[in-house]
């Protein structure tokens, strides 16, 4: 019996991140998850990239593999195509994941890679000092956006529903017994599963944008959301500036491509 | 009381999410201080303040 501990990599705490980031609440529900599943140690990899988030791959004890910037989908989609039975997670920042890595993310759904994404989601590149990325809203201050920021940041849900994923869920860091049910999910399913953690960086975005502690923090970023059986009621008016949270896509009609892969490899052989 | 809380202070970075969270009041932070169990009586054990640390720092053991 595997307890969240053997997963985080207890022993090799405290972890890097500041006080009150949503990093770590991601991680502790990663930890929670993967106890539920009881996944052996060495039948889990985490991948990662660059970044605050990246760093994660300092401490679980499974298996861990440190990507360039942005290139963490590529790594994890050759692991899950050289051992399928690996349980492979990607997980990555918003800038790591949809803003250099993003063409990553698009192709991966579209491949239907067999990884259960995780994007922690914090509207900056926290490492480098809080400059903007591409899921920043309208009107931010950013390190790069000092008057508010005049682009608007992009629903990270909506693409990879668009490109294919087979399984596409958000919530947010308050919420993590939700959280920790998608993560299930999300590895039981067959194919790309990509969930959006809309997660605090109180050190810059946070304190740029005069959101106040972290716990006020969460729950500034939790009023900015509707879940999505509540919005179906709602107007467009009403939805404008929300991003809906629950499962928004759950989809069994396309086969993960090692599979197609295989099957396709198996009839070049005549067998 | 329903539970044991332990907080460990060497993982606590005093962010002040598990207080201003725990629906009982069970917890509290004094400034430049870490966290500390200032009500245990009044616990639920509903885990949230160790599930929401984002420092791995509060175990809650329900007794039994
Ligand atoms: S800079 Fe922001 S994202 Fe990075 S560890 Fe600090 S709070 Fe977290
Ligand atoms: S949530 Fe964790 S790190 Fe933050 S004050 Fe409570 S015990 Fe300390
Ligand atoms: S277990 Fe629940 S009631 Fe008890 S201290 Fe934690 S948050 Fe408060």
């Amino acid at each position: 019996m595997y307890t969240w501990k053997d997963y985080v990599g207890y022993d090799r705490l405290p972890h890097i991140w500041c006080s009150g980031c949503g990093n770590g609440i991601i991680f502790n529900a990663l930890g929670q998850a993967l106890e539920k599943m009881q996944l052996p140690l060495e039948k889990v990899v985490i991948v990662s990239g660059s970044g605050c988030f990246a760093k994660i791959v300092n401490y679980p004890g499974v298996n861990t593999v440190k990507m360039l910037h942005g290139r963490v989908l590529s790594g994890a989609t050759g692991i899950a195509m050289a051992n399928p039975e690996l349980t492979v997670f990607a997980l990555m920042g918003d800038g790591d994941g949809t803003t250099i890595g993003g063409n990553h993310l698009i192709h991966a759904a579209r491949r239907n890679i067999n990884v259960t994404a995780i994007l922690g989601n914090n509207y900056n590149y926290g490492m480098t000092g809080g400059q903007y990325s591409g899921t920043t809203p309208e009107g931010s201050i950013t390190a790069t956006s000092r008057y508010g920021l005049v682009e608007d940041g992009f629903d990270a849900c909506k693409l990879v529903e668009a490109a294919g994923a087979s399984y596409v869920a958000r919530t947010t860091a308050y919420d993590v017994l939700e959280l920790q049910k998608m993560i299930i999910e999300a590895t039981e399913k067959p194919g790309f599963a990509f969930i959006d953690v809309l997660a605090a960086c109180p050190t810059h975005y946070g304190r740029l944008n005069k959101m106040g502690t972290p716990a006020e923090q969460m729950l500034k970023i939790k009023e900015g959301t509707v879940p999505v059986a509540k919005a179906a009621k709602m107007s467009p008016e009403e939805l404008k500036g929300k991003l809906l949270t629950g499962k928004l896509v759950d989809r069994n009609d396309r086969e993960d491509y090692a599979v197609l892969y295989a099957k396709m490899a198996k009839e070049a052989r005549g067998e | 009381m329903k539970a044991t809380i332990t907080i460990n202070q060497k993982l606590c970075k005093s962010c002040g999410i598990c207080v201003a969270f725990c629906p009982k009041k069970v917890l509290g932070l004094q400034p430049g201080k870490k966290a500390e169990v200032v009500d245990p009586e009044a616990c639920i054990a509903c885990r949230m303040c160790q599930l929401r640390c984002p420092d791995f720092a509060i175990e809650v053991i329900k007794n039994v």
